[in-house]
């Protein structure tokens, strides 16, 4: 019933909207400006899910799309409408070009828009028959080069400081050196005699004082030689550089992407799982290229965004043009960084679907990394201080409700650190 | 405290005379080192462009270099999914139900696949036949991954693509249809109601077709018996725990007999069930030669050699119906076995049942009109089993047909007759003359050796197909990876041959949505793996009856030969009867647990598995009774290593000789039988580490398990890879506990299972009681306490635990020589303990009444005796695995304290902390503790799955892979108890008992391993724990094991 009366107040819009156009049909094209702003803003919200002005997307590219039909098909606005509002309709009465598009796309039909006016649809196509903008300058067209020549004029001014500083010293060194050539010349400088035993001598005859310092020495070098020790293998900051620049700075940070969105194994896994690139396309069929601000802040960290995601449609063989898969993957080689030891079994469901561990608090603030690194040293120290000092989330979950009971029973307080539990046992983790 | 003694190194010592002696007291060497020869050219030394100071510079910059390389962690890539499945997590086990079918064992089962591999087997407790894994059929995993397989098609020993091999092929089928010469099916028992379709087909292409179905080890008289009763041809079916009594003669229905599979029925109806003293179980008596697992399980053993037991069976017949049979008489004892068989027998009547392993139609058909006399509620002819269809007659006439030039074309599937076949040399002869030979085979086998078309078959994890188990009973198997190699399963190509251009896949779903499933959808059978129906199937008859009648023609006389004889069973029983004493000795041949027909020899799990009777692995060998060895001067005894020598002797069957069969003095052999296990001595397709024993199909004539042998000593001697030295309890009571259902019924169980006594001030106490105790306990009263529970009386010894262990929990195998020195490292051992006396309480009663240290009643003499095992022993199966001891001596001496306790009551190993001491297996008095003495992985001198990228696949990527130099055990699946836990918190929820689960317990389809938390006093295990026959091992030590035992209880009921 719904739907009939959604249709009966389409019908009644559309009928006051055509009169209101018959009515202002001139003032409408007197407005221009308005009525692209207008167009943009709806372009946006209805059509740019897939289509782009001027590249192909899952529909076609649109700018000019009127004067286009005009010319080649000798179809008016009148067929828009059509079109724009049911194109399933449009192809069961067996529109000619309608079945042809229809045909064209792999049987896709158009989503129908039967909220949007005539007005509306004038609006977007006025949006749409602009002319292409000449190229700001900067924005996409930068490219590394550009971010080098950056770094190098910051470098000419430090070397030249470097060599005036360097200039100097020597000048005074040259003074210096001439003004006691003069000194000594005219006999006014007194060289000093050494007396007594020099210093180092006197340390070296001071036997208590070689002995302290030998024990100073050997402690010393043992404390730094079992730092050095303990550090081996603990790739703590470690930051390969991957075969494609992921900013998780942009996905995880800027436009806040849930972190299971794409590792979505970390709920029931033990693998966190690096997403398979089907998940990247999820999104970026649609995004082939980055806003220019975007593009902009890449030049900070001397990468292209836009080449970037051109890696990854070179990897799943997808080709932008033709929207759809045509070469063979190439799946991409990922450097691990966060290396665990093959006799140690972590798993991530059950820190971060049972316990609700923030991801952050073992990897750091990953939305602010532009390129990962390694934030915690996974070191056994590390992860038996973290079970000592958190408390087991016994809430919500009827597997602990009887534990907790008898526990609250036995020891009389509310919360239990994860050591109490269990968590230090060796066999937790080794086997 | 001079010493006048003249020590001495050498022999050369003693000569005064001599020149070396002299040297050598004033040089280290007796001749001058010539160093002059190398030093002393100063013209090479300087032409030298390598001077000293490099060579310094070089080893001074690699020994750097190494060193700083080795700090360096290597970088490690991760290559995702490009499009992930959806049913695949990176790091969760899926499992897909499937069937193993490969002509020998037939099971309904799980796969359990990590990331696309499949790594282990598991039971599919949906299906109601059949829904269990054996020991080979839980190794079958493994037998994917094995290097030796065939990767591709090859014609004439060579590379060749399937599209020459079709086009080859399908020229030459139609070129032999054409000549009128028969085209030959050669296949396993495929049980398959597609396949037979198929078959049907192929036949409507070419005309004429012989489909001859060949079992390696036949059941072919069983058949033949069923069918001539029946109209069928299959096998009568068997549900044992219905039976209260159970007389089996010469079938090891615990073993493979029949296709094997009763011993979780079996199991059923041995656990004492009902109130205290009116506790029931069944009672059964076994009739054998070779000490089997159904002897050794059974309440009374009669050893008996193959001549014997026919008389034997006639004279149960003749009990059991009234109808008189006069044969000749046994000896005394036997006949009184048989007298109280046959009364305990018409007592029990509808809930007793007979069945009968020798291979002869009389003896079957006996068994037949027995159970029907009977009314045997256990034995169903409605739904018989078709897992068996091999035909005798039909493979003897092929053969003759071959050697007559009547055979145009030859396609085997399955089957390796060169091998397998008495006369395989003459068989492979007449092979390779034929120029259309196909074989599909997963190996290069014998057979493919000597065949023009070897077709690369895919194992059964990468195959469709279905299984008629039994009638109504069907399974599916489903591919649960992507074929590893170029391979096509031989329905394909049939249906390729016979033009249909359908996959296997949509023929099989056509067949099952059309014929078989009556409405229920495809999805649904696929996801179970099974389903029953009590809808008649026209479509497994109607190709049946095609095979039938096809049959019926080349065989007209013979069948109405065998229908004559059916007429009467009276005439079977007397002919039975009148079956002469043997001569001279019988060999009975057998299929080992671990070896079964020998398909998967080249699996290292199956050759280390220790056999439960023999305990060796890595050989079959003569088994012989102590009193036959004696007369023939044969030998075994063991060596200061521990390992187990004995002697060679040569087999002589009708002339045919195996030379150097080692052989082992089997307690309960019977006299003057030997026994020898088939499916070893395979030398094609096979890893040379796997080239083991003798291939006693050699003397498998007429497809008769039962042979007149002579056997004569040759010389040498053989080493065998025995893991269990102690051949006898020696009345060590407290290790396995045992007694009588009646002494159970009527006594309390202080007396039958006494809780042992410790000494505390002077005063005798439990040694359970607190006060016996020095430790402070810990609390595991929140949270899980794991207990294992192992009831003795269930375990029937097959083995299927051990190897579902290895599999689980990536434990290497070590081969024969280590095994030898008792360095095998299995986590899960199942002893086997003889009696010397005829029962263990007897062998008790002898232990106490020793006096003194010599003597009559000497313990010094007495012991000796205990050690040997007497003529006819009882047997006893206990797994033994880590006991996970609360008080474990293990963690107290340790001193690196690698191994700790676990609230939940496991003992934990953490083998990166292992420094190798070994202390704590010293210190553990169960033996449980493995050592790596070697790195058992990617190392030449282990050649196992190990050591191969593709035999590493099958590991558990949950369990560490051990290193050299580390302690190992069983660690009672904490992997799989912390997933279970991890699950229900996920979840949200508490565990429910019989979830936790470990890799023995889940593959125990017995019911003898039951695994739990006791915190949960709901629970099975809990309940266990209070059980009267509960105890646990060595009780006076103190160790307070979580692994319980339930004393085992015999049905000593004569009459």
């Amino acid at each position: 019933m719904k739907k009939v009366n959604h249709r009966n107040s389409i019908s009644r819009i559309l009928g006051i909207a055509l009169a209101l156009m018959l009515a202002f049909s001139t003032s409408i094209f007197a407005q221009g400006e308005a009525a692209i702003k207008e167009g943009e803003a709806l372009f946006k919200a209805n059509c740019a899910a897939c289509h782009k002005m001027d590249a192909m997307s899952t529909g076609p590219a649109l700018r000019g799309v009127e004067a286009r039909l005009e010319e080649e098909e000798g179809l008016d606005r009148e067929w828009l409408y059509k079109w724009i509002k049911n194109s399933s309709a449009l192809i069961k009465s067996g529109d000619r070009y309608a079945v042809k598009v229809y045909e064209a796309n792999g049987k896709r039909q158009m989503t129908a828009f039967p909220q949007l006016s005539n007005e509306d649809i004038d609006n977007i196509l006025a949006y749409t028959a602009q002319e292409k903008a000449p190229p700001v300058n900067g924005g996409g067209e930068l490219t590394p080069v550009v971010v080098d020549n950056g770094g190098f004029s910051n470098k000419m001014i430090l070397w030249a400081l470097i060599v005036l500083f360097g200039l100097l010293a020597l000048g005074l060194f040259l003074v210096n050196k001439t003004l006691r050539k003069f000194a000594v010349a005219n006999g006014t400088l007194v060289v000093e005699e050494e007396k007594g035993t020099p210093i180092w001598k006197a340390f070296v005859q001071n036997q208590f004082l070689v002995i302290v310092a030998t024990i100073f020495f050997l402690l010393g070098s043992a404390y730094f030689g079992y730092g050095y020790l303990m550090q081996v293998g603990v790739d703590q900051g470690y930051q390969p550089i991957q075969p494609i620049h992921y900013s998780h700075r942009i996905h995880a940070g800027d436009n806040k992407i849930e972190c299971k969105y794409c590792h979505s194994s970390a709920r029931v896994s033990k693998h966190s799982g690096i997403p398979s690139l089907n998940v990247c396309m999820n999104c970026h069929k649609n995004i082939a290229q980055v806003s220019e601000d975007v593009q902009k802040e890449g030049v900070k960290y001397g990468v292209d965004y836009n080449a970037e995601i051109q890696k990854l449609y070179e990897a799943t063989g997808w080709d932008p043009t033709k929207q759809d898969y045509v070469n063979d993957p190439k799946p991409v080689k990922w450097v691990r960084i966060h290396n665990l030891p093959d006799f140690v079994y972590f798993n991530h469901s059950q820190h971060v679907s049972v316990a609700g561990v923030d991801c952050q608090t073992c990897h750091g603030q990953i939305q602010e990394m532009e390129i990962v690194e390694q934030h915690s040293p996974l070191t056994m120290g590390w992860c038996i201080n973290c079970h000592r000092e958190t408390d087991v989330n016994f809430r919500g979950s009827a597997y602990y409700d009887k534990i907790h009971e008898q526990l609250k029973e036995k020891y009389g307080v509310e919360s239990f650190k994860a050591s109490q539990m269990g968590a230090l046992e060796c066999g937790k983790c080794h086997y | 405290m001079a010493s006048n003694k003249k020590y001495w190194k050498s022999v050369e010592e003693l000569n005064e005379n001599s020149t070396i002696v002299e040297t050598l007291r004033q040089n280290e060497f007796v001749e001058e080192v010539p160093v002059d020869e190398f030093l002393g050219d100063k013209q090479t030394l300087e032409s030298s462009s390598t001077s000293r100071r490099d060579f310094l510079k070089y080893v001074g910059f690699s020994t750097a270099a190494a060193t700083l390389a080795a700090c360096e962690g290597p970088v490690i890539k991760s290559i995702p999914y490009v499009v992930q499945p959806e049913t695949i997590v990176p790091g969760v086990a899926d499992y897909y139900a499937t069937t193993i079918a490969d002509g020998y064992d037939f099971a309904s089962i799980l796969i359990k696949t990590r990331e696309g591999r499949p790594i282990k087997v598991e039971n599919n407790k949906e299906a109601v036949t059949k829904g269990s894994a054996n020991a080979r059929v839980h190794a079958s995993v493994l037998s994917l991954y094995d290097s030796m397989r065939v990767k591709q098609p090859k014609i004439a020993g060579a590379d060749a693509s399937w599209e020459t091999l079709d086009a080859e092929i399908g020229q030459k089928l139609n070129q032999v249809s054409a000549s009128g010469k028969q085209i030959v099916l050669l296949t396993q028992t495929f049980a398959s109601p597609s396949t037979a379709k198929l078959v049907g087909e192929f036949k409507a292409r070419y005309g004429n077709v012989n489909h001859v179905v060949y079992d390696a080890i036949s059941e072919s008289t069983a058949l033949d018996a069923f069918e001539a009763k029946y109209g069928q041809r299959a096998l009568a079916d068997y549900d044992f725990s219905k039976a209260e009594v159970i007389v089996s003669v010469g079938a090891d229905f615990l073993g493979d007999w029949q296709g094997g599979g009763y011993d979780d029925g079996y199991a059923k109806g041995r656990i004492p069930t009902g109130k205290h003293g009116q506790a029931k179980m069944s009672r059964h008596v076994q009739f054998e030669a070779n000490m089997t697992l159904s002897g050794a399980n059974a309440d009374k053993r009669v050893p008996l050699s193959p001549s014997d037991q026919k008389v034997a069976l006639a004279k149960i017949y003749a009990g059991v119906t009234g109808n008189s049979v006069s044969g000749r008489k046994l000896s005394d004892k036997v006949e009184d076995a048989i007298k109280k068989a046959v009364a305990q027998l018409k007592k029990a009547n509808s809930k007793a049942v007979v069945v009968s392993g020798i291979n002869d139609v009389d003896a079957q058909s006996l068994v037949l009109a027995i159970n029907e006399s009977l009314n045997s509620e256990a034995f169903d002819k409605d739904a018989p089993r078709k897992i068996r269809q091999g035909d005798d007659k039909a493979v003897a006439k092929l053969i003759s047909d071959m050697k007559a030039g009547t055979v145009g074309g030859i396609i085997m599937a399955g089957v390796n007759p060169v091998y397998t076949l008495p006369n395989g040399e003459e068989f492979g002869e007449a092979l390779s003359k034929l120029d259309l030979a196909v074989t599909f085979t997963q190996k290069e086998d014998e057979t493919a050796l000597k065949t023009k078309y070897v077709a690369a078959a895919p194992h059964y994890l990468e195959s469709w197909g279905d299984v008629e188990i039994k009638k109504g009973h069907y399974s599916v198997m489903q591919p649960t990876i992507r074929p590893l190699f170029d391979t096509r399963q031989f329905q394909d190509a049939l249906l390729k041959w016979t033009g249909n251009e359908k996959a296997y896949y949509e023929y099989l779903k056509e067949t099952w949505t059309t014929e078989i499933l009556g409405g229920t959808p495809w999805n649904i059978a696929v996801h179970d793996g099974v389903f029953k129906t009590t809808a008649e199937v026209s479509l497994a008859d109607e190709a049946n009856a095609a095979i039938e009648e096809a049959e019926a023609n080349q065989t007209d006389e013979e069948v109405g030969a065998t229908a004559m004889q059916n007429t009467d069973v009276g005439a079977q029983a007397r002919k039975l009867a009148s079956t002469p004493a043997a001569s001279g000795m019988e060999l009975v041949l057998y299929a080992k647990t671990g070896m079964g027909d020998g398909q998967q020899a080249n699996n290292p799990w199956l050759q280390e598995f220790p056999d439960p009777i023999t305990r060796a692995s890595w050989d079959n060998y003569l088994t012989i009774s102590q009193a036959d060895a004696d007369a023939n001067e044969i030998k075994n005894w063991n060596v200061a290593n521990g390992g187990l020598n004995g002697s060679y002797v040569d087999v002589t069957v009708n002339g045919q000789v195996i030379k150097n069969v080692p052989v082992i003095i089997q307690p309960g052999q019977a006299k003057g039988t030997v026994g020898l296990a088939l499916g070893y001595g395979k030398k094609a397709g096979i890893k040379e580490e796997m080239q083991t024993g003798v291939n006693a199909y050699k003397i498998y004539n007429n497809f008769n398990a039962t042979q007149n042998v002579s056997i004569s000593l040759a010389g040498g001697t053989h080493e065998f890879a025995c893991v269990q030295l102690h051949n006898t309890l020696m009345g060590r009571g407290d290790i396995v506990k045992e007694t009588t259902l009646e002494i159970f019924n009527t006594k309390d169980h202080h007396e039958w299972n006494p809780m042992p006594h410790v000494s505390k001030n002077h005063e005798m106490i439990d040694a359970t009681d607190p006060g016996a105790d020095m430790w402070d306990e810990f609390d595991r009263s929140i949270g899980h306490h794991f207990n294992l529970a192992i009831d003795l009386n269930a375990c029937t010894g097959c083995g299927a635990c051990v190897i579902a262990c290895h599999a689980e929990n990536n434990v290497p195998v070590v081969g024969k020589s280590e095994v030898r020195r008792s360095r095998d490292m299995h986590w899960l051992r199942i002893d086997r303990y003889y009696s010397s006396e005829d029962t263990f309480s007897e062998d008790v009663e002898k232990k106490e009444n020793f006096g003194g240290l010599f003597g009559d009643n000497g313990s010094l003499g007495g012991f000796v005796e205990m050690e040997d095992p007497a003529e006819n022993p009882q047997v006893a199966f206990q797994p033994v695995m880590c006991q996970h001891c609360n008080h474990a001596p293990c963690e107290t001496v340790c001193p690196v304290a690698a191994t700790s306790h676990g609230r939940q009551g496991q003992n934990h190993m953490a083998y990166n902390r292992c420094v190798g001491t070994r202390y704590c297996a010293n210190n553990c008095p169960y033996k449980v503790r493995r050592f790596n003495w070697f790195l058992y992985n990617k190392n030449d001198e282990f050649d196992y799955h190990m050591n191969d990228d593709l035999g590493r696949m099958v590991l558990n990527p949950d369990v560490v892979v051990r290193s050299r130099g580390v302690m190992e055990k069983c660690s009672m699946c904490i992997q799989k108890t912390q997933k279970t836990i991890l699950d229900a918190k996920r979840d949200g929820r508490p565990v429910k008992d019989g979830e936790f689960q470990t890799a023995c317990s889940a593959a125990c389809s017995s019911g003898a391993m039951t695994f739990g938390d006791i915190n949960d006093k709901e629970s099975k295990v809990a309940e266990l724990l209070e059980d009267d026959r509960m105890y646990h091992l060595l009780e006076h030590v103190g160790t307070k094991p979580n692994v319980q035992y339930h004393v085992k209880v015999r049905n000593t009921k004569e009459a």
